[in-house]
């Protein structure tokens, strides 16, 4: 177990080095100068030369390359030319959004996920199980952004039930977290199906049954428990689309999250901010993608023991 | 479930119902395929034209030129329909790139890997999990949105993730197929591994590779809606779904077909080459590797 853990986590430091290393890559052979973006059209020649001295990329692209990785250790990812002040802080301050959103459309999926789920499975091949298995297409084919736009039609501007965009009460939260949700969804939905009509067909479901207990315990009590364990790992293994799906849909209802940072920053090239950002999302989806392993190990007793042994 | 009591025409009738439902996507794709070639040369559309005394007509509405808007026009004035229309040429050309960029790539490395095992297999490992690391659409965000605008680096920001899965379900194909008689026969015949890798190996792999490109079709044409939803990548001039839908989004109130129609547009087709997607994957087995 700490054994695995701890390759796991060797794992990750690699993968960081790699994406931090890509992220240099990808910004260094972007067009334009980052001394001339930074100080803008006005900058004088002299200008220009002294900071890009400062910022050290008259340096040979190796030593830069050195420097760069020992910034980002310190979690230093220098000046947003935008913000006028230190990227790292701007996006730690965006961060808390985005962890809202993430957090509730992630409850959202998988209780609704759970549910359907579970209807669907409970008979196999029904009337219900169809019209569920059809459902979960749709959920999962509908482009999110258009997703939200049309709830914002229907619930803010058509119903004036909730509000269409912005921060401020737990109602702001509703459209985001539910547009975020759908593929999530579905994900879950097709899985807790599949592992629910397993389940129903193991031996204990049949002793639950022989002894007496109602269909709606056997489900709840002993199919849906079993069902729990891979719902965990898909949750966790699903952390990285889901943040990709704040991106976009944190852009459709201006919430103010790393998402609408980032797409700002990438369309006015501060490359400071998609720095700190994209290494901060790759490194919260690692650390999750960690916990859901862990997670997996602790939940089903069966593995718990063949990992000890 | 017995079908004992069933009558053999029955039994006809409701196969043929299976085997019609069953086409349905193909005739589906086969019509998006359709309009976007031909679509083009049926309807004029000019993006920088704006007739302004036809904004923002509900579908059906008379033209000012005496035509009918079918679709309705949005803030400038121009016909949804022809956006609609090539917006799928747009769509499916990106996509048809993308898919094939990364089928090649994908199934060159994968093939290769699996079939070599040892330092190479080890290295597309690691390659992966780099690339996994961060959201493919925040990748595709960063790509396309540094790099000049233009068609190829969408393409190419789409396929950096997209190559993968294709490497993956090849390298699993090829894993398996080094083991087997015959390819143990070529090798001890001393046919070269590039020949044995073509004709003993690469023929297996079309089947899972057909079923994971319909898929990938569809997830990378939806990628590259949301790039164009958010204004990074296609060139100004450039017309796409996703950027109908963005410019709808501010006149929801009084012209909601802006946004809803070219999004149902791309549902529909996501919506079909999905089930197609299940249907092949189903077929020519392999796991689905939907992520």
């Amino acid at each position: 177990m700490t054994r695995m853990v701890v390759r796991r986590l060797l794992i990750g430091v690699f993968v960081m080095w790699g994406a931090a290393s890509v992220i240099f890559v990808i910004v260094r052979a972007a067009p334009g100068d980052p001394a001339a973006v930074f100080l803008g059209p006005d900058a004088t020649k002299e200008q220009i030369a002294r900071l890009t001295a400062t910022l050290g990329l008259d340096k040979p692209l190796f030593e830069q390359y050195l420097r760069y990785l020992g910034d980002v250790l310190r979690l230093d990812f220098g000046e947003s030319y935008r913000l006028g002040r230190p990227a790292m802080e701007a996006v730690f301050e965006r961060l808390p959004a985005t962890v809202d959103l993430t957090l509730t459309a992630t409850a959202v999926a998988v209780v609704a996920g759970l549910a359907l789920g579970l209807v669907a499975g409970s008979r196999p091949g029904g009337a219900v199980d169809r019209v569920v298995s059809a459902a979960t297409i749709a959920l999962q084919s509908f482009p999110t952004f258009w997703v939200g736009i049309m709830l914002v039609l229907v619930f803010a501007l058509g119903l004036r039930l909730l509000p269409s965009a912005g921060v401020g009460t737990p109602a702001h939260l509703v459209l985001p977290a539910v547009t975020l949700a759908f593929p999530f969804t579905a994900i879950v939905a097709r899985l807790t199906r599949s592992s629910v009509t397993e389940s129903m067909r193991e031996p204990y479901v049949q002793t639950a049954r022989s002894k007496g207990l109602s269909e709606r315990q056997v489900l709840l009590g002993h199919a849906l428990r079993n069902s729990l364990i891979p719902v965990v790992t898909i949750v966790g293994l699903q952390m990285g689309a889901l943040m990709g799906g704040a991106v976009i849909v944190e852009n459709v209802f201006a919430w103010p999250g790393l998402g609408s940072l980032v797409v700002d920053a990438v369309a006015n090239r501060d490359y400071a901010v998609v720095q700190a950002v994209t290494l901060l999302i790759a490194g919260i989806v690692m650390v999750l993608n960690i916990v859901a392993d862990v997670l997996y190990i602790r939940l089903d007793p069966r593995i718990r023991t063949e990992a000890r042994s | 479930m017995s079908q004992a009591a069933v009558l053999p025409q029955q039994v006809a009738t409701r196969r043929w119902r299976r085997g019609a439902l069953a086409r349905v996507p193909y005739v589906v794709i086969a019509l998006y395929a359709l309009v976007a070639l031909i679509g083009p040369l049926v309807i004029d559309y000019d993006p920088v034209r704006t007739p302004l005394t036809d904004r923002l007509l509900a579908p059906g509405s008379q033209l000012a030129s005496g035509g009918v808007a079918w679709l309705g026009t949005d803030a400038l004035g121009r016909d949804i329909l022809a956006q609609v229309v090539y917006g799928a040429r747009t769509s499916l050309t990106i996509g048809l790139a993308t898919v094939l960029v990364a089928c090649l790539v994908g199934v060159t490395i994968g093939v290769v890997a699996g079939y070599a095992r040892g330092w190479l297999d080890a290295v597309l490992a690691r390659i992966t999990d780099v690339l996994q690391a961060f959201p493919a659409i925040l990748l595709a965000i960063v790509i396309a949105g540094v790099f000049a605008r233009s068609v190829p680096v969408v393409v190419l920001s789409l396929s950096v993730t997209a190559w993968i899965s294709f490497a993956r379900v090849t390298r699993g194909v090829a894993l398996s197929l080094r083991e087997r008689a015959w390819v143990d026969a070529a090798r001890v015949m001393g046919v070269p591994v590039r020949s044995i890798i073509v004709r003993h190996v690469l023929p297996f792999t079309v089947g899972p590779v057909v079923a994971l490109a319909t898929l990938e079709f569809a997830l990378v044409v939806l990628a590259e809606a949301g790039l164009s939803f958010l204004g990074i990548g296609l060139p100004t001039g450039a017309v796409s779904w996703g950027q109908t839908i963005a410019n709808g989004q501010q006149y929801l109130e009084t012209a909601w077909w802006i946004s809803t129609l070219p999004g149902i547009a791309l549902s529909l087709l996501i919506i079909n080459m999905g089930i197609l997607g299940d249907q092949l994957t189903a077929r020519y087995g392999q796991r689905r590797t939907r992520s």
